[in-house]
């Protein structure tokens, strides 16, 4: 007779196993080596989380401890490869093979790894991408997850920093998979319910809390009079003309500018409940100013940001937040917001090549992609009409039936000319073609792809792609913004007259815009403390920015 | 350190009666422009010296797209620079021009 609860049996005996170390589903953190030794087996997938911003670190490191003979090769399936500890393991041979989104502070690192054949790479992938594969081919056998706290029933409370868990733990719960949770402490009752406790089998109480870092604050002192400028462009160009009130923004300087811009320069355009209402983002710190102006009517989180938590209670009109008072944020459900639910992403990027296809990877560094292609892409199953998303349609194709022609999702690449240490943005090959050569990857790992660019913004004007006709059309519009860079002083000066002449290319002073107005006295704050005192105290910055 | 000039003749005059200007500061990846009516009327003198070396050509891109969208004649400008983006200098250069439009004081 078949037997159909392999699975299921394989689950209990691991459950056995590790439950000599448990009393009832705690086990101290001193057994927290012995546990994994007694509920991973060789060649497992492991999601090891590994968000974008909290770090399971103590399981990483009992992880990394383990005993090679009873766990090695494993697959490691998770979104954030962030702590050293994430390669350590490659390194001792504990696991072998990786697919990831994101390794932002690991990239020079995992560069090398990957040179140097330390890690078998699956693929990168954006979050969302990652997610659907855990529930189709890279379902996890075992999730090594993060939480603030947890009863004795393993009902868990992950705090603001929900981000990745719920997907993680769903898909690993659901099919025989054991959930391995460390928490800050122990109670008798959580705050709210993140995660039901029979999806979790072990809990592991930390010394310390888990480890979360603040990447989405952006000190408004550092704001140059060239992001001013690119704001500015941004704000007038592209929010305005568009009506754009659903976005996300990237974590860049350029965007920080626009969100310090609305309270100052927007409020002077009357645009006030006409853009820039409802947001898939971060709490980004730089939003402050303008959610206490009565700008945002309504954030979803991906994930929280150190510093940002009595604020977000407060302002509970404007986050998602429990019945506790603490933002829920979801990684998997904001994405999909970005993806469907918005019409503009506006960010920065390290390379825009000719055709418009942008990257972050350089030789050295693999950042991974984190969200952005899901923001920065046009959703082919999205059904639903918007102006923004119907204006930009029609400029795309401007001879189309009305009713039958897809609208486009706005998205735009903001960026200054020449980036850190005069480094140009534009470039006639992006890196990532070398790196996938090298690294003989079937695909080159393109951040956003030119086909999905609208508009691209620097601080000599906005190229509108979707106004091009052919391939050089596009090509002379991203040269004609690309400045004094080897792409910009290549350009066919009469070409990029004519897409002036168009509307393709807009100047600032085609706008209205003297360059000369791009001062940092716009700015709705411009230090962190101007941030804490537009919240009223309530924001309470980590040290490193704190500076004075 | 590098340094060069660009000397530019039949500009339009820059209106204004100021005799002298700065603007800026030299600091990594600024740079400080000290602006002279000290030429005849339809001449530019730009004299740059720089901490990076090597940009001579975008320099010179830079200078005269500047003395183009600028009626910058009768002035001299030296610049100490640090290291600056094309697009601050070109801003600093414009900011500098607008100071010597004022009166002399």
């Amino acid at each position: 007779m078949t037997i159909w609860r392999h699975g299921r049996e394989a689950r209990d005996a691991r459950v056995a196993a590790g439950a000599k170390l448990a009393k009832g589903k705690i086990v101290e953190a001193s057994d927290a080596t012995r546990l994994l030794e007694a509920t991973i087996r060789p060649g497992d997938r492991v999601c090891l989380e590994g968000d974008n911003q909290k770090q399971a670190n103590l399981l990483s490191a009992a992880l990394l401890a383990v005993d090679l003979a009873k766990v090695n090769n494993l697959h490691m399936v998770q979104s954030g490869v962030v702590l050293p500890e994430h390669l350590d393991v490659f390194e001792r041979g504990v696991a072998k093979r990786l697919d990831y989104a994101y390794s932002g502070p690991q990239s020079a690192r995992i560069a090398r790894m990957l040179f140097g054949g330390k890690i078998e790479l699956g693929a990168l992938h954006t979050y969302l991408e990652l997610f659907a594969r855990y529930f189709i081919d890279l379902t996890p056998n075992v999730a090594l997850i993060g939480a603030v706290s947890a009863d004795r029933d393993g009902n868990l409370y992950t705090g603001p920093n929900t981000e990745d868990t719920p997907t993680v733990v769903e898909a690993t719960a659901f099919k025989d998979g054991i959930v391995i949770a460390q928490v800050n402490e122990i109670v008798d009752k959580v705050p709210r319910v993140d995660i039901p406790g029979d999806r979790v089998q072990f809990v592991v109480k930390s010394d310390k809390p888990f480890f979360v870092e603040p990447l989405f604050t952006r000190d408004p002192a550092a704001i140059t009079e060239s992001q001013i400028l690119t704001a500015m462009l941004a704000i007038k160009g592209i929010y305005a003309p568009y009506g754009v009130r659903r976005l996300n923004h990237g974590i860049g300087f350029n965007t920080a500018a626009i969100e310090l811009l609305l309270p100052t320069y927007g409020e002077k355009l009357a645009l006030k409940g006409k853009v820039a209402s409802h947001f898939a983002l971060n709490p980004h710190p730089a939003l402050i100013p303008a959610i206490e102006s009565g700008w945002v009517e309504q954030i979803h989180s991906f994930g929280s940001e150190v510093g940002m938590e009595e604020y977000i209670r407060a302002r509970s009109d404007v986050f998602f937040t429990g019945p506790d008072g603490s933002l829920r944020s979801n990684r998997a459900f904001c994405q999909t917001a970005g993806l469907y639910a918005c019409d503009m992403f506006i960010g920065s990027t390290l390379q825009i090549d000719l055709q418009g296809n942008s990257s972050t990877v350089t030789t050295s560094r693999i950042a991974g992609f984190g969200g952005a292609p899901n923001m920065g892409a046009d959703a082919r199953g999205r059904r639903h009409p918007s102006g923004p998303w119907l204006q930009a349609g029609r400029e795309a194709d401007p001879d189309g039936s009305a009713l039958l022609r897809r609208g486009r999702k706005l998205v735009v690449q903001i960026g200054e000319t020449f980036g850190d240490k005069n480094v140009p943005l534009f470039v006639e090959s992006l890196d990532a073609l070398a790196l996938a050569e090298k690294l003989k990857l079937e695909l080159a790992p393109v951040m956003i792809y030119g086909d999905d660019v609208t508009h691209i913004i620097t601080e000599e004007g906005i190229a509108n792609l979707l106004l091009c006709r052919d391939a050089s059309e596009r090509e002379q519009a991203i040269r004609g913004v690309a400045g004094y860079t080897e792409v910009g002083r290549g350009r066919d000066r009469r070409m990029v007259q004519n897409l002036r002449e168009r509307g393709v290319i807009r100047r600032p002073e085609d706008l209205g815009i003297d360059p000369l107005d791009a001062d940092r006295s716009m700015l709705a704050a411009r230090s962190i403390k101007d941030l804490v005192r537009w919240s009223g105290g309530l924001y309470a910055p980590p040290s490193q920015f704190r500076n004075w | 350190m590098e340094d060069m000039s660009f000397r530019h003749s039949d500009r339009e005059r820059a209106p204004g009666a100021r005799k002298m200007a700065i603007i800026g500061v030299v600091a990594s990846g600024n740079l400080e422009v000290l602006a002279e009516r000290v030429l005849p009327d339809a001449e530019c003198l730009v004299a740059i010296r720089t901490a990076a070396e090597g940009f001579g050509d975008v320099w010179r891109a830079v200078i005269s797209d500047f003395v183009e969208r600028h009626p910058s004649g009768g002035l001299k400008f030296s610049i100490n620079d640090g290291g600056a983006r094309p697009d601050t200098v070109s801003l600093r250069l414009a900011q500098a021009v607008r100071l010597m439009k004022e009166d002399d004081r």
